[in-house]
């Protein structure tokens, strides 16, 4: 079973998230953890406000040591590391990686040791090459690896570099993400009903 | 339960991934190591940002394993030196999150005015940027002679560089934004003296300050303040240590005492949320009531 999703993007992400988010039934039980780069200064609760208007389940900015329940979207804040911990996040503010505060990295990272085989990763659009290195320890410690197909991306810096750095378990065009996720959290169920256990 | 998906990965887990536990367990031992032979408390530090950290530092020692670093600290106290700095140094910057210090002006300052005398502490100072910025907004509201300022950090190394009051030059144009944001009142270069590639800040700002080594993991409480200002230090801890530092910040401040946290940090569920009232919620400052 899948407990936690994560998501990275850059240059072109509020777009894609926007699109990714509401193609995600409402069913779909793991908390959506989401790292976009942004400003510093972002005025706080802009991001979560726009995302809130497309989708059902809750949007809201992560605080230090606050619960990680299912069905939630959790946005890093501005000029702060995510990282999360079982059932729990946790703040940084170390030093910029890959000239960015969230680092996605930083994120990918964190969920790749606390969830391992439970964890879906996913890289989008982006100018940089965070990212890369994250998702590809989410895939070497058992989790699930997707990527947005370059050629369908705003900038395709990111997701190349993704690519690069770790064999995916999928290379998709945003709109057929949201489904391939979905596929991957009801499926284990279907499995279990079907044989009985 | 035992599904087919489950079965099939469960060996292939443990045999692919033999390290996973492994790393887990020479964590813990080089903190228990670091305590038992330095006396320096890390084992209730947040692990994931713990964990990054730690490795920062076996990479820059040129090691591969965790247990290597141990070795190394266990053996050469310049190297629990090294690791001290990369677990104690915050990256924080002068006026950091300008809208706070508005805020203090607007709702701290006017409660200062009204005692004599004001002891302020800012507790894991790092390196000073905010003990300067809180002594040049002090200075501007004419209340820096009747302030001390009690400034602390677990670590010698980085009141050093608080003391000499010296900050990268290529800051600030950073810093002096943030100074307008904040409320500054005159011109940000009126308090340095650039030469190098430094910024030597007027000694002035801190012949009212105190510059202490204190562990808020062990060390006790040591006077009674007005204020206490402990910006994104805590999220370094895990939840049980938070609590016992806000015990220790609930006991060291005076009735109508005023506790400042940084932007994503709370006293929600905190055990003394209830002796707290909110002085304001989105610049994190509570004021101490019951």
């Amino acid at each position: 079973m899948y407990e936690l999703i994560c998501i990275g993007a850059s240059w072109g992400g509020l777009q894609a998230i926007g699109r990714l988010l509401s193609d995600l039934p409402d069913e779909i039980d793991p908390p959506i953890v989401f790292a976009q780069h942004r400003h510093p200064h972002t005025p706080e609760r802009t991001l979560a406000e726009l995302l809130q208007l497309r989708i059902n389940r809750p949007v809201v900015d992560a605080a230090d040591k606050m619960p990680i329940e299912p069905r939630h979207v959790y946005l890093a804040p501005p000029d702060y590391h995510l990282l999360v911990q079982r059932g729990s996040f946790a703040l940084s503010v170390d030093e910029r990686v890959q000239y960015a505060r969230p680092s996605i990295d930083v994120l990918f990272e964190s969920a790749a040791y606390a969830y391992g085989r439970s964890v879906i990763g996913i890289v989008l659009t982006g100018a940089n090459e965070d990212g890369a290195a994250g998702l590809a320890l989410i895939k070497r410690r058992g989790g699930v690896a997707v990527i947005q197909d370059p050629g369908d991306a705003a900038r395709r810096t990111m997701p190349d570099a993704a690519i690069a750095a770790t064999a995916a378990d999928a290379i998709l065009p945003l709109e057929e993400i949201g489904k391939f996720v979905y596929g991957l959290c009801v499926e284990p169920a279907q499995v279990r009903e079907t044989t009985g256990a | 339960m035992a599904s087919s998906v489950e079965s099939s990965r469960e060996p292939a887990g443990s045999t692919e991934h033999p390290h996973d536990d492994l790393e887990e367990i020479e964590l813990s031992l080089l903190l228990e190591g670091v305590f038992r032979n330095y006396g320096f408390d890390f084992r209730e530090y947040a692990p994931a940002s713990l964990r990054r950290r730690v490795w920062r530092r076996v990479y820059a020692e040129g090691l591969s394993t965790i247990s290597g670093l141990q070795d190394r600290l266990l053996h050469d106290p310049a190297c629990m030196e090294r690791l001290l700095l990369d677990l104690s140094i915050n990256v924080t910057a002068m006026f950091r999150d300008p809208t706070f210090y508005v805020a203090f002006r607007e709702k701290v300052v006017p409660l200062l005015r009204t005692y004599p005398f004001t002891r302020i502490w800012v507790a894991g100072c790092s390196t000073g940027e905010e003990v300067y910025s809180l002594a040049i907004l002090l200075r501007e509201e004419e209340l820096y002679d009747r302030t001390r300022i009690y400034a602390t950090d677990i670590n010698e190394s980085v009141l050093d560089r608080a003391r000499s009051g010296v900050f990268p030059l290529d800051k600030m144009r950073e810093y002096t934004q943030n100074y307008i944001k904040a409320g500054g009142t005159r011109a940000f270069s009126e308090y340095y003296l650039a030469k190098y590639d430094g910024a030597q800040f007027q000694r002035s700002l801190i012949e009212n300050v105190v510059f202490a080594q204190h562990n808020l993991v062990s060390d006790r409480s040591f006077n009674e303040f007005q204020v206490i200002v402990c910006r994104n230090v805590m999220i370094y801890f895990d939840r049980a240590l938070q609590d016992r530092v806000h015990r220790l910040f609930y006991e060291s401040l005076v009735t109508f005492g005023v506790l400042g946290l940084g932007h994503k940090e709370s006293i929600q569920f905190s055990p003394h949320e209830d002796c707290f009232e909110e002085l304001d919620p989105s610049e994190r400052l509570y004021r101490k009531v019951g």
